[in-house]
């Protein structure tokens, strides 16, 4: 079970002029730079680890805010993180549709796999286990996200397999998204900054494309007046 | 029966790149749009008669004209992309698939209500689709469809695509607002409403993903095109979410007014050996229904009839294995976790209600505890600046109406009569936790 206390600072903040810059570029982009604060927790994250004082400082100067402003900030959204997290983030939808399609059975086995609670990181430092939420995949439950990128459809065999991988170093692709980056360099571009992978991956999964199939089956379409489809039978995905 | 238009070039490859869209005739609309006049392109939309596909329903049209062109302040555009009402799972694929069709609509309705920033607020948890739409931006302006002097018509827009960091409430537009801000998310006072008074206090425009998403499709064929699909009052195609224990869940994009038999039917049933419990017409904040609604038109007015709401469009369906307890408890749990914690009524009764139905569930109670939580909830509804309170007390409300027997049947058994295994997806594999 991991330590579930951290200390205030460690006193071994990242923070420097790099990411003191890139919170000014951030700010930089909207009307009014305050607006910038949610991207720059992000970046915090993806050069600390978690949310650390030094980084609430460093958010607090760069918008002329006091530090206790961004602390209610940072602490009203589930995404930031007080403690450490681990180099995989495995959120487990224990919402009502993937809870009872199996999402509960998948959390209690990793629990039990991994040796951790909710919210808890493995000794490893690898995986920081937590349920979540319903994350808008509702088609493809129970669902599971590693650094929020989707895992659809899963078992609690997968989901023991999935982790295993992780664990192990293991190259892990999202069946809708890209390989699996580590969570702060996932951080890293939900602060606003890409790391040009939007083109891995599929277009969507076979739930996405349920409704679209049969129509194409059965030759369903919108009415005439629609924009001439060119829909060309060898550019379909598979 | 299905009448795939936001959803139709989700199977050609690489949908989501520039070249892939305009293969499909993407960026045709923006070109035409921006030949109209501003009030034009409004026009066309309020004629179209499209409405909020974020739940509310609220014509589209109508809402950008709302927006006072003599205020002198900058004009706004903000799309609500935070999909996360539990069961809706539209918005999501539709950014994955191809989220030019979303941009191209934000250029065009930025132009119509005269805005030169917009903002695309996604839920931070979805890192691919936040991936796709930030290059897709790239990719527009790089194209010479944003930026300044937008195809040479002397029009400005930049549009920021924007992160949320894990906040349900925050699909709320006063509370999305707020967090687009830089401030923790809690909901606003109306009025004023954010066309007078948004974001920074100036004239905003707030919509759905896939009502934006809609408004390529009408510039390009037209109000009465659009018009001539679904109901008199609920026009349009739209996307309905299935989802839990059918055959094939999925997306499947039809006119408005659609019958839950007619999408069972076209996804394959209730999954093999069972019948249909209860169902949701549009997430966790629509009142519960039964299979004797099978036959109810999914629009604004039909499912208003039967007394729930149309909501987004996310039916989650649960067979004869599922106890309703254990989905109204969880639902209840979820509500006082995204409380935001700004109204008392929803603040404590959220946790009221959490620990009255973890006892319940347990076994432990009796049926005046039914009239307290009825009670609790007519004391909480409608007694809070925002709709989540409303939400809340819904699956209560509507589980006691149409599951009674099934409540009392944990107070007689002493706990949960419903085996979770059996309502699990792999019950049939001989999967075990």
């Amino acid at each position: 079970m991991a330590d579930t206390t951290v200390p205030y600072s460690t006193g071994d903040s990242k923070i420097g002029e790099t990411t003191i810059g890139e919170m000014r570029e951030l700010a930089a982009r909207y009307p009014e730079g305050r607006s910038a604060l949610l991207p720059m927790l992000h970046l915090v994250q993806s050069v600390e680890g978690r949310i650390t004082p030094e980084g609430i400082e460093a958010c607090a100067a760069v918008l002329g805010l006091t530090g206790a402003e961004v602390s209610a900030v940072a602490t009203f959204y589930t995404m930031y993180k007080r403690r450490p997290v681990g180099d995989y983030h495995v959120g487990v939808c224990t919402n009502t549709l993937c809870a009872i399609m199996g999402g509960d059975l998948i959390f209690e086995r990793l629990k039990e796999h991994l040796d951790v609670g909710n919210d808890e990181t493995t000794e490893d430092g690898k995986i920081t286990l937590e349920h979540l939420e319903c994350n808008a995949a509702c088609d493809y439950a129970p669902v599971m996200m590693v650094n929020w990128e989707f895992f659809d459809d899963m078992t609690p065999e997968s989901a023991t397999q999935l982790v295993d991988d992780l664990q192990a170093g293991n190259e892990v692709k999202s069946p809708r998204g890209a390989t699996i980056c580590t969570w702060k360099e996932a951080e890293r571009v939900l602060a606003g900054f890409p790391d040009g992978r939007a083109d891995e991956g599929p277009t969507g999964g076979k739930a996405t494309l349920a409704g679209l199939r049969l129509a194409r089956e059965r030759n369903w379409t919108a009415p005439a007046g629609a924009q001439a489809r060119t829909t060309d039978d060898s550019r379909k995905e598979d | 029966m299905l009448t795939p238009v936001l959803s139709d070039n989700w199977d050609q490859i690489r949908s989501w790149q520039l070249a892939s869209y305009q293969r499909s005739g993407g960026y045709d609309a923006l070109r035409t749009a921006l030949r109209m006049l501003p009030a034009d392109v409004v026009t066309a939309v309020k004629d179209s008669g499209l409405r909020g596909r974020g739940g509310a329903g609220f014509p589209t049209g109508m809402k950008w004209s709302f927006i006072p062109q003599d205020n002198p302040k900058p004009k706004y555009l903000v799309v609500n992309a935070d999909e996360s009402e539990p069961g809706t799972c539209k918005d999501i694929p539709l950014m994955l698939a191809s989220p030019h069709t979303l941009v191209e609509g934000v250029i065009i309705s930025a132009y119509a209500i005269r805005a030169n920033t917009a903002f695309i607020y996604v839920r931070g948890e979805v890192l691919h689709v936040i991936r796709r739409l930030q290059q897709a931006v790239v990719e527009a302006r790089e194209a010479g469809f944003l930026g300044t002097n937008i195809l040479g018509t002397g029009y400005d827009l930049d549009v920021i695509v924007h992160a949320g960091a894990g906040a349900y409430i925050c699909g709320e537009e006063t509370a999305l607002l707020d967090s687009l801000e830089g401030r923790r998310g809690q909901p606003r006072l109306r009025p004023p409403f954010p066309a007078v008074a948004g974001l920074y206090g100036c004239p905003t425009v707030i919509n759905n993903v896939e009502s934006i998403a809609s408004v390529p499709s009408i510039i390009n064929n037209g109000a009465d095109w659009f018009g001539s699909m679904g109901t008199e009052k609920s026009k349009g195609p739209t996307l309905y979410s299935l989802s839990g224990h059918v055959t094939r869940p999925g997306q499947y994009e039809a006119p408005m007014g659609i019958t839950l038999r007619q999408l069972l039917e076209l996804a394959g049933g209730i999954r093999d050996g069972h019948e249909l419990k209860f169902w949701t017409p549009g997430g966790s904040s629509t009142p519960l229904l039964t299979a004797e609604h099978l036959d109810v038109p999914l629009d604004y007015e039909g499912v208003a009839g039967a007394g729930s709401l149309l909501g987004t469009k996310a039916l989650q369906i649960f067979d004869e294995t599922t106890c309703p307890v254990r989905a109204t408890l969880r639902w209840t749990e979820f509500y006082k976790h995204e409380s935001c914690g700004k109204c008392t009524p929803c603040r404590e009764g959220t946790w009221w209600l959490v620990q009255i139905l973890e006892r319940l569930e347990a076994g432990q109670g009796d049926e005046s505890d039914l009239e307290k939580l009825l009670d609790l909830s007519d004391n909480i509804t409608g007694r809070s600046f925002c709709a989540l309170a409303d939400g809340a007390t819904a699956p209560i409300t509507s589980s006691i109406q149409h599951f009674k027997d099934d409540y009392l049947a944990h107070f007689t058994n002493g706990g949960c009569p419903f085996d979770p295994m059996l309502s699990t997806v792999f019950a049939t594999a001989g999967a075990t936790a």
